[in-house]
């Protein structure tokens, strides 16, 4: 298990809980996604599994080492974590940002060696953005400075990698992009937690799911077993329609009608 | 020149190199033609290195007093190694406890010579470089803690801070020892106040320092204000108010020896993590997730920024502009990247003060105050640049 999650619980301000006794483990290569309405503590249990926040209770385990006991970079060199949108304020070159993701590597008063670049153009080719090394992020489509983020975070060479909703801003082709790159990681070995709002994207990569509602997990299991009409209804609040589509050769999750929306009907 | 990009050199080109701005160690880096690597590696990036001195040895023969610059060149080496071997024999002598005399080249200038170019102009252009290099150093590091390129370095109060205690040296002293010790002991406090209640109400957050900033420097405006007020008008009050607006026209040695010393340690930590500061630039809980220490690599940049800005403040008194404008000026020239960045914009705020400081001894019989000059000359400079180059953040 690379990381186990046990009897976690959080508050901010030690009397309202965010989430608690949460449990939960991950293989290497096995992706799980984590879903969840807005608000119910997904963002939170990903900072105190990077341990940029502390558990009230429980633990968190990267590959058996508590990371409470951890120093920062040795959990870096472990956990990549991919944010769900960069706010570029100074205009990087993909290069350099893909670079900080050596940071766990050097040390304080050191700067990125020869060894840090190959790394850093390893990131760019295995997710095939070679092509986006020169050009700042300020100036980047939403989807390519995903694509980079997942880089930086690749350029730590983690064995667990953390995406916090790393579809929810992208059109329909990023969407897709993000996902097959995220299967063709985990193929290769890492270990992915993915924090999604599209339930149909967990059935396209995930090995397992969990539903995180009201700061408990109220499922947990194969993503099919999870990712079901009562649990979808519990979890959002609507009626949701759990098909598999021929076609598409992929099930997928739609929000009923809920409320006789004037959409046009198409006999 | 590009952003990030590095050149492709043979490895050992230029070993132990420290301060470069392509540091030859990618190797095997990108697959560029060698004649366009060289090119790269020899222009512009480089070139600007050789800007200060070059400003230096001319500002050190022009002047009011106008010298001959060969003549100033012979002066000023040949009395280096004068003083050099001077202070060697007395150095010996005492040593060996008898009398030790090292030769001598023989001086073949006047006594004024002597003293315009080592005790009046040397100090003087040292000082300009340290405070014009040390102010854009700190203010390149703050826009990059802060997040926000229209931070300077006295955002936490340390120029407001600095300015009181000049004030009250001045009015209660008027000993240039005690202006200049009381301007750095308040220029510490105010920041040290500031983040005391950054820690105190938003943990360590920089929007809530930048408050205790806001805060602070508006009290400590106020005390100014304060000992205007009670200043005598025609004695005290006037010499505030050109210490207010700045000047290098007493820098003696002997304060060069006094704020050398950690104005060069400031500058030195600060390039030390420069690469560092990239991750901060990005986001405070990436650079966590990152593996950064963002408390305590926080707390080392406030550190090392105010030493270095109290120390310019206390001998130049108050110059804006420079902290807030080189940086951008440097991300001009190589991009947003604190490892070059750090070095470039030291090396073009040393140029401007020397720029500056040339054209107020010069331009009129009285000296002009530095501050004004500094925002009279950079402030349409930097519009200029603004209109003929594309900048990241403005889009």
């Amino acid at each position: 298990m690379i990381l186990n999650v046990n009897n976690a619980s959080f508050s901010y301000d030690g009397i309202t809980k965010q989430f608690e006794d949460i449990s939960l483990s991950l293989r290497r290569g096995e992706v799980l996604s984590l879903l969840g309405r807005n608000g119910t503590g997904k963002s939170t249990l990903i900072k105190c599994i990077l341990n940029i926040l502390r558990l009230q209770g429980g633990a968190v385990e990267i590959d058996g080492r508590r990371v409470a006991d951890m120093r920062p970079e040795e959990v870096a060199r472990q956990v990549g974590y991919v944010p769900q949108a960069h706010r570029a304020v100074f205009p990087f070159s993909a290069l350099d940002f893909v670079l900080m993701g050596r940071a766990p590597h050097i040390s304080a008063f050191s700067v990125p060696k020869e060894e840090d670049y190959e790394k850093a153009e390893e990131a760019f080719e295995r997710i095939g953005i070679t092509h986006l090394r020169e050009k700042s992020i300020s100036e980047m489509s939403g989807g390519e400075s995903q694509m980079v983020m997942i880089a930086r975070a690749l350029a730590q060479e983690p064995s667990l990698l953390i995406l916090d909703e790393p579809t929810s801003h992208l059109d329909v082709g990023n969407q897709m992009k993000t996902i097959a790159t995220i299967d063709q990681l985990a193929a290769d070995g890492i270990a992915i937690l993915m924090c999604t709002h599209f339930p149909d994207h967990a059935f396209l990569v995930s090995h397992s799911a969990a539903i995180l509602n009201k700061g408990r997990l109220i499922a947990q299991g194969r993503a099919e077993d999870v990712i079901t009409k009562e649990n979808l209804r519990e979890a959002y609040g609507v009626d949701i329609c759990v098909h598999y589509i021929k076609e598409a050769g992929r099930t997928v999750c739609i929000p009923m009608n809920p409320c006789g929306c004037r959409g046009r009907e198409v006999a | 020149m590009t952003r990030g990009k590095e050149p492709t050199v043979e490895a050992g080109q230029e070993p132990g190199e420290s301060v470069t701005i392509n540091l030859p160690w990618i190797a095997s880096h990108g697959g560029m033609p060698v004649h366009e690597a060289v090119l790269r590696f020899i222009p512009a990036g480089k070139a600007i290195y050789l800007l200060p001195v070059a400003l230096f040895l001319f500002s050190l023969f022009f002047g009011r007093y106008m010298m001959d610059p060969v003549e100033t060149f012979r002066i000023l080496v040949i009395g280096s190694v004068n003083a050099f071997f001077d202070g060697a024999s007395s150095l010996l002598s005492a040593a060996s406890g008898q009398q030790v005399l090292l030769p001598s080249f023989e001086q073949t200038w006047g006594a004024s010579e002597q003293t315009v170019v080592f005790q009046i102009r040397l100090p003087r252009l040292i000082a300009a470089m340290l405070v014009g290099g040390g102010l854009a150093i700190a203010g390149a590091s703050f826009q990059g803690l802060f997040r926000n390129p229209l931070v300077s370095p006295d955002i936490l109060g340390v120029s407001a801070g600095a300015g009181f205690g000049a004030a009250l040296g001045i009015l209660l002293s008027g000993n240039p020892w005690v202006i200049q010790v009381s301007a750095f002991f308040f220029g510490i406090l105010a920041v040290a106040v500031t983040y005391g209640i950054g820690r105190a109400i938003g943990k360590g957050s920089t929007l809530v320092l930048v408050l205790g900033g806001i805060i602070v420097g508006s009290l400590f405006s106020a005390f100014i204000s304060l000992t205007k007020y009670v200043a005598d008008p025609y004695d005290t009050l006037p010499a505030i108010v050109f210490w207010l607006m700045g000047s290098l026209s007493a820098v003696s040695n002997a304060d060069i020896v006094a704020v050398a010393p950690p104005i060069l340690l400031g500058a030195l930590c600060l390039y030390l993590v420069r690469w560092r500061i990239n991750l901060l630039a990005v986001g405070e809980e990436e650079a966590q997730a990152l593996g950064l220490d963002t408390k305590r690599m926080t707390v080392v940049l406030i550190i090392a920024s105010t030493v270095i800005t109290a120390s310019a403040v206390c001998i130049s008194g108050i110059i804006g502009w420079v902290g807030l404008v080189v940086p951008h000026i440097g991300r001009m020239l190589v991009g947003p990247d604190f490892r070059k960045l750090i070095p470039v914009s030291a090396v073009i705020g040393a140029s401007f003060i020397l720029i500056v400081d040339d054209i107020a001894r010069t331009l009129t019989v009285a000296e002009i105050p530095l501050g004004i000059l500094t925002s009279l000359i950079g402030a349409p400079f930097f519009a200029y640049l603004l209109t003929r180059k594309k900048v990241g953040w403005i889009s």
